[in-house]
């Protein structure tokens, strides 16, 4: 069985991530950018860097321009990014767009790939319509005219959906609305006729948007993979999207308990550290434990993705219910233990709380993971 | 062929033609292993004739050098032997807190002589041991030990109690930790003694807890002599000792939060005992508390997997025995938490043979004790905040 350790060259990556993140990305930067209100959401200079170190590749095959390193790799990134809540494209484009071609596209449709590797073409997945995750859940219409489609409906909650050269979008040509047939992915250019693209803002201060489809006609060549056979690929694609948003929630957590255990040790009260007082310590035990927890089940979640392995699925959603609680009791301490100081905004810990909800929303949180944890082990 | 296939066809051989058919199913109960010892009464004669060949060939202790008449096996060796015996299902031959203690103490730590006098009769399971550690008032303190041990020359004599010590009515020597030194600072005072159960003064009495009989008792230490050749290590230098013990059996302790092969997965008992409606548990507040212990219980097996696999490649913390002793003891509470209320009261029937749940209620109750015993929750997670995160 292939060892929970990480190889030299995935070692290497992170550390290349790590120190791209902390020199070009750190916290600051998302500070700016929410506090200038941005249009883009994400520093182009920085997006640029990231590119030419080759982590928009990460998961694309050398053929399409990649570097074809894998989910462990790709892993390690998302982990790294989250420690700095570094804004951009990667998780949008690298990891969803990038994957959705991977798994449906045909070989014309696969040249955006290259796109995506090169940081010139950015990729968007729209598939939720409501505030809660449920996939299979597609009101949106798409009817057949002729060789082509129309599609009527809105999707909320999609991650970098402003700045995209192209939205995935998700819509029924079959079936009824909760069916798990009849649903099939669409490539949409957001200027087309018909689109409109909202930008709405969260707490993360990061991109999300919401689309709606008004008569947008698209032609056969717009179908992604089967028509009307989408739910498969799409539940391997949220896999890989929750394995990568837990490997980001990982990294988010691990750095606001690196910062709330060093506050612990400078913070004096009563005349002492409040490092001292057994009932701060047992808590931060608490979590240093959860969080070791986590980055076991991340490291196999990915793995296992790696392999094809069929308990790929269940690990996946394993490790983002796990990384959903994990962030939620981190963030939440992070701010008690700051004390007062961690409910101002000048203080950085508020950050990673607001960046931690919406990263567990999406794609289904702690509740809908462990109904598909106990679903795919048969209870 | 590598040296290592050949050791593995030998080892296969070996064992079809050695391990009795009777010897080759997992155990049914805890008292189906064995224990060896002066007062062990063998279950059948395959028992004895399977603890005597694994003996003969010192995998009783696999990797103890075979010179104390241990298998004097490599890593790799050990792991091939552990394999081999898994795939035919053979039990362990022994159970021993000789082979997985004092033994290990006495090989890093013991005097030649030591060695010579105590390892062989291990190996063979001819000598039973217990540990003699807590006392009445040394529980999470346990360097605050009271069992005075007074200098009388070339003996000592020993007087004070042990309490939780496990099977010490069954043991035939006791390796006990006692205050060889009072006026120093009290972790360097402590020093490792070894005496035989019989000797003058020693009296034991078993302790029945909440879930029933136990194999804990009391250990009444009356003027016992104790010879100064029995001291492991140095005198007065004992606490090291111990520290190096109890990490060791933390690891042992914190393996319970894992399902052992062979047994009913939490989720497939609440099915058994609940069943399903349309594919799901059929009460739904329950259904989430047994998914969330089953994600739980997967972080935690996959971490001591990481550890391991860290420990091989020179990588991790390598402190994390303290976490997995708290997260494993903690997850089994909840599992027999979980169970009880999957059962309702049938599960909790205390007597009885037609007990839905058999033995459930005892066991549940049993569970409370893995996060007080080998240092509680609270010791652990002090050790996680000062040694790993330097808090204090």
């Amino acid at each position: 069985m292939q060892k929970l350790v990480l190889t030299e060259e995935q070692q290497m990556l992170k550390d290349a991530a790590r120190g791209l993140f902390s020199e070009q990305a750190p916290v600051s930067q998302l500070r700016k950018l929410r506090d200038e209100k941005d249009p883009m959401g994400y520093v182009p200079e920085f997006w640029n860097q990231a590119v030419e170190l080759g982590l928009a590749g990460t998961l694309i095959p050398e053929s399409h321009g990649g570097s074809e390193f894998g989910h462990v790799g790709m892993g390690q990134v998302m982990e790294e990014g989250g420690r700095t809540l570094a804004a951009s494209p990667l998780f949008a484009s690298g990891v969803l767009g990038a994957c959705a071609l991977m798994l449906a596209g045909n070989d014309s449709q696969k040249d955006i790939l290259k796109g995506i590797a090169d940081g010139s073409h950015l990729v968007a997945l729209a598939i939720d319509e409501a505030g809660r995750h449920q996939p299979l859940r597609v009101a949106t219409k798409a009817e057949a005219q002729g060789d082509s489609f129309v599609l009527n409906g809105s999707k909320t909650f999609v991650v970098d959906g402003h700045i995209a050269n192209t939205l995935i979008v998700s819509a029924r040509t079959s079936g009824g609305e909760r069916d798990e047939s009849g649903i099939t992915l669409f490539l949409v250019d957001p200027k087309a006729e018909g689109v409109s693209v909202e930008r709405t803002i969260f707490p993360d201060g990061r991109n999300y948007a919401k689309v709606t489809l008004e008569n947008v006609a698209v032609g056969a060549d717009a179908v992604l993979g089967d028509k009307d056979q989408a739910a498969g690929p799409l539940q391997r694609l949220l896999d890989i999207g929750n394995a990568h948003l837990a490997a980001e929630l990982l990294g988010l957590s691990s750095e606001a308990f690196d910062r709330t255990v060093a506050y612990m040790k400078e913070r004096k009260q009563f005349g002492v550290y409040i490092s001292s007082f057994q009932a701060l310590q047992h808590r931060a035990a608490h979590m240093w434990s959860e969080l070791e927890q986590l980055k076991s089940m991340v490291l196999k979640a990915f793995m296992a993705l790696d392999a094809n392995d069929d308990q790929a699925s269940m690990l996946a959603s394993a490790a983002k219910a796990k990384a959903s609680q994990v962030a939620e009791l981190v963030t939440n301490e992070g701010v008690q233990l700051h004390g007062g100081m961690g409910m101002t905004d000048e203080f950085d810990i508020g950050l990673f709380m607001k960046r931690a909800r919406p990263a567990q929303l999406l794609l289904g949180d702690f509740r809908y993971h462990a109904d598909r944890v106990a679903s795919l082990k048969g209870f | 062929m590598t040296d290592l296939e050949t050791f593995r066809q030998e080892t296969r051989a070996w064992l079809e033609e050695n391990c009795p058919q009777s010897m080759r199913s997992p155990f049914k109960s805890d008292k189906d292993a064995c224990w060896g010892g002066r007062k062990f009464q063998f279950q059948s004669e395959d028992q004895r004739l399977w603890l005597e060949r694994m003996a003969e060939k010192g995998w009783t202790a696999p990797d103890w050098p075979t010179e104390y008449g241990g298998g004097g096996l490599s890593r790799d060796e050990h792991k091939v032997l552990l394999e081999e015996m898994a795939r035919i299902q053979a039990r362990p031959p022994l159970n021993s807190f000789g082979i997985w203690m004092i033994g290990p103490a006495i090989l890093k730590f013991g005097s030649e002589a030591l060695k010579q006098q105590h390892l062989p009769p291990i190996v063979r399971g001819e000598i039973r041991w217990c540990q003699g550690y807590s006392e009445p008032g040394a529980g999470s303190d346990l360097a605050g030990l009271q069992t005075k041990a007074e200098d009388k020359g070339d003996h000592f004599i020993v007087n004070g109690q042990k309490i939780w010590t496990s099977y010490a009515d069954k043991a035939d020597w006791m390796f006990a930790l006692v205050r060889t030194n009072p006026d120093v600072k009290k972790q360097e005072g402590i020093s490792l003694v070894l005496f035989d159960m019989e000797t003058p003064g020693v009296s034991t009495r078993p302790i029945k807890l909440i879930s029933g009989e136990s194999p804990f008792c009391e250990t009444f230490l009356d003027n016992v002599r104790v010879e100064k050749d029995q001291v492991v290590g140095e005198v007065d230098k004992g606490w090291t000792i111990a520290k190096y013990l109890l990490t060791h059996e933390r690891s042992m302790i914190g393996n319970m939060g894992s399902t052992a092969a062979g047994q009913k997965t939490l989720s497939d008992l609440a099915v058994d005992a609940i069943g399903l409606e349309d594919g799901k548990l059929a009460d739904s507040m329950l259904r989430t508390e047994v998914a969330s212990w089953v994600i739980d219980s997967i972080g935690y097996e996959l971490t001591a997997e990481r550890a391991r696999d860290e420990a091989k490649s020179g990588q991790g913390v390598g402190n994390v025995s303290a976490m997995l002793k708290y997260a494993g003891t903690e997850l089994n509470k909840r599992r027999y938490e979980l169970l009880v209320a999957a059962y309702g009261s049938e599960g909790l029937l205390w007597e009885g043979d037609e007990r839905p749940a058999g033995a459930l209620p005892q066991q549940w109750l049993r569970t409370k004790g893995n996060s007080i015993e080998g240092g509680t929750t609270e010791v652990q997670l002090n050790i996680i905040a000062k040694n790993i995160l330097g808090l204090g």
